[in-house]
């Protein structure tokens, strides 16, 4: 029944605050509704300046749907135009041989022509190189989206939440409330697990909106159950939630609060495969294995984008439970710091 | 001096943090049914003393005993009612919903907190504010309603760490009486204060200095023993026989 109480009291306090409301719902809403776009907008189609080139050529390229193309008499034009970056790159003839110039700042445009000339160059002519290609996950379809949107679902949920308990168990402490309950016979026990089940209820709700919205309105990439991405950000909570809790005892106010999310954190998104893990260092690569958000990301990866169930993330989840029972057990011992039974 | 009747004994209590001592050897007890002061100027270790008497902090050496129980015993901490030095409400909820937080914590069942929250609203003058959030709250209001609240479990001990900073005259005065009220029911009331005028409504004083209790008695024999006309003058005089040993 305390437990119960302190469920209710924390529920509560979390909607009677709309401003952090709208924040824990809206915030995640509006940075997925802005990277869908950011990601999934239209393929930069580059422009190309063709000197001088071979009848045949020039023709097969103006075909291509994926760029637009200036013919020019000139080198000289091209080259000013280039200066200008009106034009992204100019092919010319070097004798016999095609070359080509690229403005060369901006990666995605380098990307865009060679892609789009390899495709002119090598495709409908050799028919003989065509083949089949079948994906064992995800599809063609498949954008970068898609990829990191799972991640970042895991991320918006450990953020809000170790934020949120954190600074509401740091007020606890602060406004003296810890020390009136603690001079109470509830035990310390009891605290930890009333405030585990509100902020439970709490993120059961806020990912069900999340999840939902990123799926059913940006049309993110969904392979697996819906139920399964709600119980992995349940974990995910948990372990956000208590390591929340611990952190703030070593807090003491809400700026010395924020100054963990560079430290404990920002680090954790880069070793939770947002970035290619492959591409870390491998004297670095050991921090992954130790950061909650490793085993968050790579369950909701599994789930959303390969679509497996249970037995692939069960792993993850016990990890992440594990993680949980280790924050419990240092917040009880910190917990003896304010009453010793 | 330690006898049966006595709710709260003190059995030579210290207190160090590092090297600093915060209480030294501090012996007394309390009886039943006793408003009992402890006056001293801050950083005396008032505070300390009575975090030790409501469970929260244990004593280096000696021990506290309740109801004859070693503290801190959570057996014992469900008889006694503690307001600490800060306000301890919750902001964001009305006043009515912060009792009903306490008062299941405190473990009443629901016609017990139907019927107390009433009653400690009223007891505190705040009967009608209910429905108002805490922050809308003035000081002296959020002073009333966390008194209420270590009201709400009808405990046999309530220890208040300066119950009436903040609050005007007349508040303290109807404040002063519901303890009185309290102590004919037969509650014994520990309370912190550096106002004097308060401390001669006590029926029993611990004089606190530098972590030592200087003297005990009832106002009236304080003020005897020190041929002094008022308790702040009696209390210069121990602490000035303090300075000259």
């Amino acid at each position: 029944m305390r437990i119960k109480a302190l469920t209710i009291r924390i529920l509560r306090q979390i909607f009677r605050d709309k401003r952090t409301i709208a924040l824990l719902i809206f915030a995640p809403i509006l940075v997925l509704t802005l990277l869908h776009f950011v990601f999934n907008g239209s393929n930069y189609e580059p422009t190309i300046g063709l000197v001088d080139l071979p009848e045949a050529v020039s023709n097969s390229l103006n075909s291509s749907e994926a760029g637009h193309f200036q013919n020019y008499d000139h080198m000289k034009e091209a080259k000013s135009a280039i200066e200008q970056r009106t034009i992204d790159a100019y092919l010319y003839m070097d004798g016999s041989q095609p070359s080509l110039v690229l403005e060369g700042s901006d990666p995605t445009s380098n990307r865009a022509v060679m892609s789009l000339l390899q495709n002119a160059f090598n495709s409908p002519d050799k028919k003989s190189a065509k083949m089949d290609i079948d994906f064992l996950h995800g599809g063609s379809e498949l954008e970068q989206f898609d990829y990191i949107g799972p991640i970042l679902l895991g991320f918006f949920v450990f953020f809000f939440v170790f934020l949120i308990a954190g600074v509401s168990f740091l007020r606890e402490r602060t406004t003296g409330t810890l020390e009136r309950l603690l001079s109470t016979p509830l035990k310390k026990s009891e605290i930890v697990f009333g405030y585990v089940i509100g902020f439970g209820i709490f993120t059961i709700l806020q990912t069900f909106l999340i999840a939902a919205y990123a799926i059913y309105v940006l049309g993110m990439y969904m392979e697996g159950a819906f139920s399964l991405v709600i119980i992995i950000s349940l974990f995910t909570a948990l372990t956000a939630l208590t390591l929340g809790i611990l952190l703030s005892s070593f807090a003491n106010n809400e700026l010395q609060m924020m100054q963990f999310i560079p430290i404990i954190i920002v680090p954790q998104i880069f070793f939770s495969g947002l970035f290619n893990l492959e591409a870390i260092p491998e004297w670095l690569s050991w921090i992954g294995p130790l950061t909650p958000l490793y085993y968050t990301a790579d369950a909701l990866t599994s789930v959303m984008v390969r679509g497996t169930g249970w037995g692939t993330i069960i792993e993850n989840i016990l990890l992440l439970t594990g993680f949980s029972l280790l924050f419990i057990l240092l917040n009880i011992l910190v917990l003896k710091k304010h009453r010793k039974i | 001096m330690v006898g049966d009747s006595d709710v709260v004994c003190v059995n030579h209590v210290s207190k160090r943090y590092g090297d600093q001592a915060v209480l030294k050897d501090i012996h007394f007890s309390i009886r039943k049914g006793e408003i009992f002061g402890l006056l001293g100027p801050s950083g005396a270790g008032k505070t300390t003393l009575v975090k030790q008497l409501a469970g929260l902090e244990v004593p280096t050496d000696g021990e506290n005993v309740i109801f004859q129980q070693r503290m801190p015993s959570l057996q014992i901490m469900k008889r006694i009612g503690y307001m600490g030095q800060s306000d301890a409400l919750y902001g964001e909820l009305s006043a009515k919903e912060n009792l009903e937080f306490f008062a299941a914590i405190y473990g009443l069942k629901r016609k017990e907190r139907l019927q107390r929250i009433p009653e400690v609203l009223k007891i505190v003058n705040l009967a009608g504010t209910e429905k108002k959030l805490v922050s809308s709250f003035s000081g002296g209001m959020k002073r009333r309603l966390s008194l209420a609240i270590s009201l709400l479990h009808e405990p046999e001990l309530l220890i208040l760490d300066e119950p009436t900073v903040g609050i005007d005259p007349v508040l303290r005065k109807s404040i002063w009486q519901t303890f009185d009220r309290l102590k004919s029911n037969g509650t014994t009331i520990i309370v912190t204060t550096h106002v004097m005028d308060e401390a001669e409504k006590c029926d029993r004083l611990g004089l606190l200095r530098d972590g030592k209790l200087i003297a005990i008695g009832t106002p009236t024999e304080l003020m005897a023993d020190t041929s002094s006309q008022s308790i702040e003058e009696a209390f210069l005089v121990y602490g000035g026989a303090v300075h000259e040993n």
